[in-house]
């Protein structure tokens, strides 16, 4: 039966040439447009590590008092969104997280042991051992580094498998020297493919997404030590009392980003009690004001996914709507057309069923036509924001299966949707009317 | 020509009168924001920054091995190393003056902090955004001076990046000087920088400069800056670069190579280009909103040509539909002409319906977007604008069908089916 619904179809379609390929190409835009916007959205909008972004929260506290003016002045933007040095160091010390880790963005330079080759820049951070755990580095060779390398504030480095083939021409680079900034580190880790999007450990100074990932990690207490400056954000209430980097350290100047690891909710409330107690007692002039999101909750809070991309897509999908409408609108014209065909089944005994499935058949054939000419829009649709967009949120944008997949249900579910009015409108003829009219 | 047939015949295609005037509701409601949008980007890409942006450059690298701190020696290290580059630099045929900067305009790398006309203040009230420069800052920026006068010599110092000391004068944008002073003259006066108790002198206000980022934190002193005559001395720099006229390409080219030659121990950023042109810095800062207004056009383009064709689609329906009808009318007298009318008047009332509906989708839309994404209000032009759109787009599409309806021959009248 269906086999007769799709000849009947077709020979419909091919009838008027010219609104066939109009429904086609109505639907193909529509489809293309919103799923453009889509994979854009998909890509800022998704967990860059969803098996465990649960259990990762980041801690705020308020280390400046109700007195402070920030967010524009509004009463409810709660504590800062980084921590001082002071109290980073406290709450490393305490250790009350299964993991965690103090970090801060550094940019160092490296020498490359060839003397004809000029110093390379590279982006990177100083953490504690425990962050590659936390985060689930992936390493090619080596691991990260131990606790007793952040007390004793080893010269180790972790470095990226890009540098590694700059620096080291690629292979087990494990035990080799790294000169960074006329320091001399023993790489223990050279990281295999990871460059997570968003930069969700340190998202208030990475901003959420960047074109590269990053270099090298170096222990946090090393690069203190080394005074290698920070090259995030720094932020202050008042002129730090000493100058130079030692003085930001003593103050309350902002700049340093924490991630803790608590695997169950008990221990997410234990540790938020835990903070509040650590408040009271580090800035006991105040009211304690702390807060401990969990990473969804995080990127959320920092607005990671730009306001443009959802208001382009929710303007493609507006695109969509019309053009279903309009779909419905050349459907509804050309079923109606064929009235008198329909009093003639309805009269030789046809069921109402059967003026469905076969209509129904008709708008689904006109999807899938859409739906396959929509792919090839949504290509070209990526590769043109690619070229227009922000490099580092176009780079993200990318066709795969799920996408293209999704391009065809999307078209025949949205083309079967316009055909559904139009079709419940030819169900209702009366036969007799269509036969006497003629 | 009377409006009761016409309603008459508008009764009969309830459903497909109500889905056209629906799309061109939606299509009317989505144009309004995206030209909005549109607009507003363009203009926001436009502004200018109060710079003379031709023939400027920046140059951002950092020495390898230099020093790090900030005591005495290591400051007076790090200056020499500054001075050498910029007399390096100072000394290309092709360059007109340089100076050390920590940021540009749009260059997105900010200091900032508060300024105030009281000392010791603990709430400012004017956010600024700092330039810290060498004797020729105001002449490479290219700022144009509205009162008072340049640095001296002698004004101009040095001082090691996280040092705290304050500038003893300093030359703001007009804006900075409105917001601190309203109505009088601020040339002279005295200000307090980030809570200081040191007062520094306005000696100068330059007409406009804008901040050195355009993202949204900033938008409230997006044109509250100062200048402030120190070299900022740390182990990486960034150069202001003015090339004589013409000469841009050519001085760009020839800036890292000279450095190189001059101390090869150092690293360019950007990618290891170490210099970028100002276009170039001014088209990464806007890139996404140039984007956003290419996508908006892009899906503007889409929904006319999507809802144009739907009304060429139906109406041609439609033609088909009454093509007896119309076979009469001719018969009993109407010329060509009142056909043609008949659906160019018809098409007007759909569209105008529709436009109705779309004015108050157009709002609507406007005002979630507003509660939701920060956007302005929709200026009522663009409402107007839209509603000229729709319906010139509907006579337009409805005018080769209707053609075909005028050119129906009157003896179809006399035929049976």
């Amino acid at each position: 039966m269906f086999a007769y619904y799709l000849d009947l179809a077709l020979r419909s379609l091919k009838r008027s040439p010219g609104l066939t390929v109009l429904m086609v190409l109505t639907i193909a835009f529509g489809v293309g447009a919103s799923m453009t916007a889509w994979s854009v959205f998909r890509a800022v909008s998704g967990d860059p590590i969803p098996w465990k972004s649960a259990q990762l929260f980041v801690p705020q506290i308020d280390m400046w008092g109700p007195q402070a003016q920030r967010g524009g002045g509004a009463p409810d933007a709660g504590p800062p969104d980084a921590l001082d040095y002071g109290d980073a160091v406290a709450l490393m010390r305490d250790h009350r997280a299964k993991l965690q880790s103090a970090m801060y963005p550094i940019g160092p330079s490296v020498v490359p042991a060839d003397a004809a080759r000029h110093p390379v820049t590279t982006s990177g951070h100083a953490v504690f051992g425990e962050f590659f755990p936390m985060v689930d580095v992936p390493f090619a060779y080596g691991a990260g580094w131990s606790a007793a390398d952040d007390g004793q504030r080893a010269q180790v480095a972790v470095i990226s498998a890009r540098l590694n083939a700059k620096v080291f021409d690629g292979g087990n680079s494990v035990g080799k020297m790294l000169n960074v900034d006329g320091r001399e580190y023993r790489v223990v880790g050279v990281i295999g493919d990871w460059n997570p999007q968003p930069v969700f450990y340190d998202i208030v100074n990475s901003g959420g997404f960047a074109t590269e990932g990053e270099d090298l990690f170096l222990p946090f207490n090393t690069a203190i030590a080394a005074n290698m400056s920070n090259q995030g954000n720094t932020n202050c209430i008042a002129v730090p009392k000493e100058s130079g980097f030692e003085g930001l350290q003593h103050s309350n100047c902002i700049w340093i980003a924490y991630m803790v690891q608590l695997d169950t909710a008990a221990a997410a409330a234990e540790y938020r009690n835990y903070l509040d107690g650590f408040a009271r007692v580090r800035h006991p002039d105040w009211a304690p004001n702390v807060r401990l999101r969990d990473l969804p909750d995080w990127l959320d809070y920092q607005h990671v996914v730009p306001s443009d991309t959802r208001v382009s897509l929710l303007i493609a999908l507006g695109l969509l709507i019309v053009c279903l409408v309009n779909t419905a609108g050349l459907l509804l014209a050309k079923f109606l057309r064929r009235s008198s065909e329909i009093g003639v089944r309805r009269a030789l005994g046809a069921p109402r069923a059967a003026i469905y499935a076969q209509f129904l058949t008709e708008g689904a054939i006109i999807g899938l036509a859409g739906g396959v000419v929509g792919l090839l829009l949504t290509g070209i649709g990526v590769v043109g924001v690619g070229l227009v967009l922000p490099r580092e949120i176009a780079s993200l944008a990318h066709l795969d299966m799920r996408l293209l997949l999704s391009t065809l249900v999307i078209a025949v579910i949205a083309s079967v949707l316009a055909a559904a009015y139009p079709t419940f409108r030819v169900s209702r003829v009366q036969p007799a009317w269509q036969l006497k009219s003629n | 020509m009377t409006l009761h047939p016409l309603l008459a015949a508008l009764r009969r295609h309830k459903a497909g009168v109500v889905l056209i005037a629906l799309q061109i509701a939606l299509t009317l409601a989505i144009v309004c924001n995206a030209i909005f949008i549109i607009g507003s980007r363009i203009e926001r890409i436009h502004r200018p920054t109060g710079l003379d942006e031709s023939n400027l450059f920046m140059v951002a690298q950092s020495w390898v091995g230099a020093p790090a701190g900030d005591d005495q020696d290591t400051t007076d290290k790090l200056d020499s190393l500054l001075q050498a580059d910029l007399s390096t630099l100072r000394n290309l045929p092709d360059v007109q003056s340089v100076t050390p900067i920590n940021s540009l305009p749009l260059a997105n790398s900010t200091w900032s902090g508060g300024a105030s006309t009281k000392p010791d203040e603990k709430n400012e009230p004017a956010h600024v955004v700092y330039y810290f420069g060498g004797r020729d800052l105001l002449k490479t920026l290219g700022a144009r001076l509205v009162a008072g006068r340049d640095f001296t010599d002698t004004e101009v110092g040095n001082r090691a990046f996280r040092a705290s000391n304050k500038p003893a004068v300093t030359i703001v944008s007009r804006a900075l000087a409105d917001k601190l002073f309203p109505n009088q003259d601020a040339l002279g006066k005295a200000l307090y920088f980030d809570g200081s108790s040191t007062p520094t002198r306005i000696v100068g206000i330059v007409e406009r400069l804008q901040a050195s980022t355009v993202e949204t934190w900033a938008n409230d002193f997006a044109w509250n800056t100062a200048l402030i005559p120190m070299r900022l001395n740390a182990s990486y720099s960034r150069y202001a670069v003015r090339s004589k006229p013409g000469r841009l390409r050519a001085a760009m080219a020839a800036t890292v190579p000279a450095l190189y030659r001059a101390n090869p121990m150092r690293v360019f950023y950007n990618d290891g280009v170490g210099v970028r042109d100002f276009d170039a810095i001014r088209a990464n800062a806007y890139r996404a909103d140039r984007g956003m207004a290419i996508l908006m056009g892009v899906i503007c383009l889409i929904l006319l040509a999507v809802t144009g064709a739907g009304i060429v689609g139906l109406t041609s329906f439609w033609v088909g539909q009454r093509h007896k009808q119309i076979g009469v009318r001719r018969a009993l007298g109407a010329r060509k002409r009142d056909i043609l009318q008949y659906f160019q008047a018809e098409n007007l009332l759909i569209a105008g319906g529709g436009a109705v509906a779309g004015i108050v989708f157009a709002i609507g839309l406007n005002l979630w977007l507003m509660h939701r994404f920060e956007m302005d209000r929709l200026p009522v032009a663009y409402v107007v604008l839209g509603v000229a759109v729709v319906l010139v787009l509907g006579q337009l599409a409805v005018f080769a069908p209707a053609r075909r309806a005028a050119n129906v021959p009157p003896v179809v009248a006399t035929r049976s089916v």
